[in-house]
């Protein structure tokens, strides 16, 4: 049996690869001294309604569920911080791709157009390019048409196939534009997904940071400081975590910041998107 | 430090070039990188996130765009703690250690391995138990000595031979069979349990394990000239196989196949070799005998080796003969059959000279078996007085 006093982490399952990678993680923290244990969701919203419940101590949030705890977090008078990152979850950018031979020169071309983007929580895919191209003086679905792909709704756009799809309707001409993160634009162009010269990039989005370690207020601060520690200890040269690092794909871990999330909190501002869920999950909350 | 990648893009293997020029930069020190390649920059960018490199982008002069990147120690980092393992040629002396780490796994001997690789399960990872400095002339000779059935065994040569007489070799036939599989599953088993840095000793085993597959085929070939079934198989012979199947020490399997088993059976091949009546009879039990005796020389050196490395191994071996003997204690060892089906091929027919001519000579293979051992056990340093005893305890069965 565990001891009961572990300290428990969510995450969601959007792989399952996620198994072997908190088993991991759990072996390493046993063997540095902090009793830890995990618990996988199937979806954000479950678990950031987990982390209120006080069922985990600590999430790891996509920065969609960050902005949602912080904003359940402002309505019931707490407090939320990000513990750490990876190198890799900083100054990313979102790109509009456009089929080279088209005549779209810029975001203003896309009126009247088809574009399109992720699942209908994705941050990176759907809500931060929508609201850049918004801030261009287009609005989504009045302006243009927006065609989303991907149907895993809750897993915040972890999941790769809805870019993907994206990028072949495009090629085949089924949409004028598509959204994607700029990893995404190396990825498909390394595996031919979109052939070289066939696209290009219409415009970037301004940089913005991905998923964070999540604590609420109460959280126990000697397990949280001895979970950063050992996070921000973590070195590539050791061979006993490398493995871990490149599962989760990041070179080292990074202090937390939360200066990155403007344009997605923009974004939710102008779409509302998370706003009944706020509400409900704050209502639940103080019940 | 510059590098201009001109058209060369991230989907064509433009990471190569930054690759290599990022490793003569110090650490801490910036490279600017140019490129007119479409969306080079987002590639880029991209790239050092992934890698951990800084990324900066920089307008350069006269309007042509630049990126700032910064390499990051990952590699370095992740090749911090790397050891060679070993040499990779196995002529050098140092080429080989004593005890190769598990963890070196299948790396190539003489690779760089990466700290933190799964740990095997190899069983035999002593040299001092299994390797042999001559395992590398051993497995040049075998290689080239390679042969095919198709083309060696003069198939079609005329094959007059009198019908109980060739019911005597299709018995031989049906034995050396079962003994030939013996002698293929020994070295296969060891092949598995050996750490692959002894690998001319495994590439040994291997062309071993292929020659007696050709026996096998020969055999066969050969039997079913004439006939559509095959002879008998006793379960006094199948147990001693079985005895040598099962033998778990390498060393001890090792002596009583190659040394003692493949030994007695050079006499017998030669043995079948001199009195057959026909062509083909003769040509396989040729070709295998070739084959055989490189199989005992490479035995003789390895246990030679061992024994002078380890000198307390003597006592190991000789213990493995006679539990081997007392194992079989209550078994009659050779098929009857065939040591009756020997007598009428050295015979030829079933006149009352012939036959005691063929018992004659066969009971001189028997002496010449047990010389040949002699000879071989004197030659790995045993006296005489333990050369006969062990001689004469190796199993009746021949191998
Ligand atoms: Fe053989
Ligand atoms: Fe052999």
């Amino acid at each position: 049996m565990r001891e009961r006093g572990a300290f428990v982490l969510g995450a969601v399952a959007y792989d399952p690869k996620v198994v072997a990678i908190w088993d991991g993680f759990q072996s390493y923290f046993e063997r540095n001294g902090l009793a830890f244990d995990y618990v996988l969701f199937t979806n954000y919203e479950r678990q950031v309604e987990a982390h209120f419940a006080g069922q985990i101590d600590i999430a790891w949030n996509s920065p969609l569920a960050w902005l949602q705890a912080e904003r359940i977090a402002a309505a019931l008078g707490r407090r939320v911080e990000a513990v750490c990152m990876r190198d890799t979850d900083r100054d990313l950018t979102s790109a509009i791709l456009v089929r080279s031979d088209g005549e779209l020169q810029k975001v203003a071309d896309l009126k009247g157009k088809r574009v399109a983007v992720g699942a209908h929580d994705s941050p990176q895919a759907t809500l931060i390019p929508l609201d850049f191209i918004a801030d261009g003086g287009l609005i989504p679905g009045r302006d243009f048409e927006v065609r989303y792909f991907d149907l895993l709704v809750g897993k915040h756009g972890d999941h790769i196939g809805g870019e993907r799809e994206a990028a072949r309707a495009l090629l085949r001409g089924d949409v004028d534009a598509a959204c994607m993160i700029d990893s995404n634009v190396l990825l498909f162009a390394q595996e031919a997904t979109l052939p070289s010269g066939s696209t290009r990039v219409l415009a970037h989005t301004p940089a913005y940071d991905h998923c964070n370690f999540t604590v609420l207020d109460g959280a126990p601060a000697g397990s949280v400081q001895r979970f950063r520690e050992l996070l921000l200890a973590m070195s590539y040269s050791d061979p006993d975590v490398r493995p871990l690092l490149d599962m989760e794909g990041l070179k080292r871990w990074m202090p937390g910041r939360t200066a990155g999330y403007g344009a997605l909190s923009a974004a939710l501002d102008r779409f509302g998107t998370v706003d009944e869920f706020v509400l409900f999950a704050s209502a639940r909350t103080c019940a | 430090m510059r590098l201009d990648l001109g058209d060369l893009g991230f989907d064509e293997g433009a990471h190569l070039l930054v690759k290599r020029a990022s490793r003569q930069l110090s650490l801490g020190e910036e490279m600017h990188v140019t490129g007119n390649a479409p969306e080079l920059f987002t590639h880029l960018r991209v790239w050092c996130r992934s890698e951990g490199s800084a990324f900066r982008l920089e307008s350069g002069r006269g309007g042509d765009a630049s990126a700032a990147i910064i390499r990051s120690a990952a590699e370095s980092d992740r090749w911090a703690g790397a050891e060679s393992c070993g040499g990779a040629r196995g002529s050098e002396p140092a080429a080989v250690v004593e005890q190769p780490p598990r963890t070196w796994g299948l790396a190539a001997r003489g690779a760089t391995v990466e700290v933190g690789a799964p740990e095997y399960g190899f069983t035999l990872v002593d040299k001092t138990e299994v390797w042999s400095a001559q395992a590398p002339r051993f497995y040049a000779q075998g290689a080239a000595a390679q042969w095919d059935p198709q083309t060696a065994i003069p198939w079609d040569a005329p094959c007059d031979v009198p019908d109980d007489v060739e019911d005597a070799i299709v018995q031989i036939m049906t034995y050396l069979i079962e003994n030939e599989t013996a002698a293929l599953m020994v070295p296969s088993r060891f092949i598995a349990q050996l750490h692959p840095h002894f690998r001319e000793v495994m590439q040994v085993l291997a062309l071993q394990a292929a020659d007696e597959a050709r026996h096998i085929e020969i055999f066969t070939r050969r039997a079913l000239l004439k006939r559509d079934k095959l002879g008998l198989s006793t379960s006094g012979g199948q147990a001693s196989l079985k005895t040598l199947i099962e033998e778990p020490d390498y060393a001890v399997a090792s002596f009583l196949l190659s040394v003692l088993g493949e030994g007695t059976f050079l006499n017998l091949l030669r043995f079948i070799e001199m009195h057959a009546s026909d062509p083909i009879t003769a040509a396989v039990a040729r070709f295998a005998a070739q084959d055989e005796a490189r199989h005992v020389a490479f035995g003789l050196a390895h246990i030679g080796e061992h024994l002078e490395r380890n000198p307390a191994a003597r006592s190991r071996l000789a213990a493995g003969v006679r539990r081997r003997s007392d194992a079989l204690r209550h078994t009659a060892g050779l098929n009857a059959e065939v040591f009756d089906a020997l007598i009428i091929l050295a015979a030829g027919s079933w006149e009352h000279a012939a036959i005691r001519r063929g018992f004659q000579r066969v009971m001189q293979l028997t002496r010449d078996m047990d010389e040949g051992r002699q000879k071989r056990l004197a030659r790995l340093g045993f006296d005489q007085r333990e050369a006969m005893e062990l001689s004469g305890l190796h199993t009746r069965n021949f191998m």
